[in-house]
């Protein structure tokens, strides 16, 4: 195997989940379905000292997340702090807490970017998706200051069966809010959104419509508005190379301090997560167990093991494996290569027949 | 203010800067130079670098590639200048650069 499949290089991003604590209750949110209590979450004088490990350990790039990231009333401080420490500092929020008063003092800070979740188009949609009703008035002048205070905006929208179809007017409001970016996600299944996949899962005709759309409006609009696209990995033939490899590019830190080469890693059993309350995050990133059982290619079984493309997509994702196929050591079964493929095929079979009815995300 | 709806076309007298939330600095632990915007981390080559410390919100295009051209008197003027123009349009378009004001004050 050449050295450089091997050769453990440093992180380059944290996402830092503060909380999970949240005024929303998308049905399809990436936090785990057994959610961390506030009683559990990291001290802002643990996150400072975590932040400044990050930063000594190769990370350029943090990004505070949460659940609602705002919901912490350090945020200013921890965010100081990722500046002072050289990090390059990223908001991302439903922006349905605080405004201009906080984003000024977010920018003062050192914050580079807030990225802005909306859920649709329409407030009655956007309220009715995020369970929360007046959510669409608040984000949208939650938009307006951070144009205010001149911080750059991006704003995400989670598409899905229910409001696939607004893609036009997604890029419209992303224009009219004064937005750079815009990143239009398909809903990932895991967690709430697994529970939740029938309801959301579109259908092929639907998803290639969208995709039309995106990118004649990509052409338009380049050099105006940056749209990123991320396509279902369901409808694909071949898996997303999920977080760059399993240990080789990013870190997530849980509110409760718990280290997971993804927010979803949680799920896969016979794994323990280290935390940063029992050890350093370079020791956690270079020697625990859990950051070097999916390291690289020795752990792969065919077809992965053998393919052109297993330093290209990684063997897909861990989590999705085991979710859909019970182990986490199986190829991604998005992969049409895979022996378990069918098992996607059955839930896009399934996509044909609407569901409406979801689930909201709340404590346990 | 909200941004432009009209794409902005680098020709020789266009002045650029960084966009204020893109960073572009040394990296101790990799030992080599960054750029860093929301959701994206570039590690130019040699010559981008090059060209992305001539980028200072004052210099023109032009001045740049004059720069460019008294270093490197072994390649055409038009060749760099190609080069140069291109690149910094594909970072303007990524939303990575910045129109530069000239006679602003400041």
């Amino acid at each position: 195997m050449p050295p450089d499949e091997t050769r453990i290089e440093p992180p380059l991003a944290l996402l830092a989940e503060l909380t999970h604590r949240c005024p929303l209750r998308c049905p399809y949110c990436s936090n785990p379905l057994k959610l961390e209590r506030a009683s559990d979450e990291l001290t802002e004088a643990e996150w400072r000292r975590v932040l400044g490990e990050a930063a000594a350990l190769g990370v350029l790039q943090v990004h505070f997340s949460g659940g609602e990231p705002m919901a912490r009333r350090d945020l200013a401080s921890l965010i100081g702090e990722a500046a002072g420490r050289g990090l390059y500092s990223n908001l991302i929020t439903s922006g349905t807490l605080g405004g201009e008063r906080e984003l000024r003092a977010f920018a003062e800070a050192g914050l580079k970017h807030v990225q802005l979740s909306f859920q649709d188009v329409t407030a009655a949609d956007n309220d009715r998706i995020a369970g929360l009703a007046g959510a669409h008035a608040r984000k949208s002048a939650f938009a307006q200051a951070v144009r205010a205070v001149g911080l750059p905006l991006t704003l995400n929208i989670v598409v899905h069966r229910q409001n696939l179809g607004g893609v036009d007017q997604m890029i419209e409001m992303a224009l009219s809010l004064g937005a750079r970016r815009l990143e239009i996600a398909h809903v990932q299944y895991y967690a709430w959104a697994l529970t939740n996949r029938a309801a959301f899962l579109p259908t092929r005709a639907q998803l290639d419509t969208a995709t039309r759309t995106v990118e004649a409006a990509r052409e338009r609009l380049k050099g105006v508005l940056a749209i990123d696209y991320v396509v279902p990995d369901y409808h694909g033939v071949r898996p997303k190379s999920c977080m760059n490899g399993w240990g080789r590019r990013f870190l997530n830190i849980s509110p409760a301090g718990k280290v997971l080469p993804c927010h979803a890693a949680e799920t896969l059993p016979g794994l323990s997560f280290p935390s940063v309350r029992d050890a350093g995050l370079a020791d956690i990133w270079y020697r625990s167990e859990a950051f070097n059982r999916f390291r690289g290619t020795d752990w792969m079984a065919e077809p992965c093991r053998n393919c052109e493309r297993r330093t290209i997509d990684w063997g897909g994702c861990r989590c999705q494996a085991f979710l859909l196929t019970g182990d986490a050591a199986r190829a991604d079964p998005v992969c049409a290569l895979s022996p378990d493929h069918g098992v996607v095929e059955a839930a896009l079979r399934e996509a044909e027949r609407p569901v409406e009815a979801f689930v909201y995300r709340q404590y346990g | 203010m909200a941004p432009s709806r009209d794409r902005l076309v680098v020709s020789a007298s266009t002045v650029l800067q960084l966009a204020p939330h893109v960073v572009f600095r040394f990296d101790d632990t990799r030992q080599r130079w960054i750029m860093m915007a929301p959701e994206r981390l570039m590690l130019p080559d040699e010559q981008a670098v090059e060209i992305l410390q001539l980028v200072d919100g004052k210099a023109g295009v032009s001045a740049i590639v004059d720069t460019l051209a008294a270093r490197y008197t072994q390649a055409p003027r038009e060749v760099i200048a190609k080069d140069v123009t291109a690149m910094l349009q594909d970072l303007l378009d990524k939303g990575c650069l910045a129109s530069g004001s000239p006679n602003a004050a400041g």
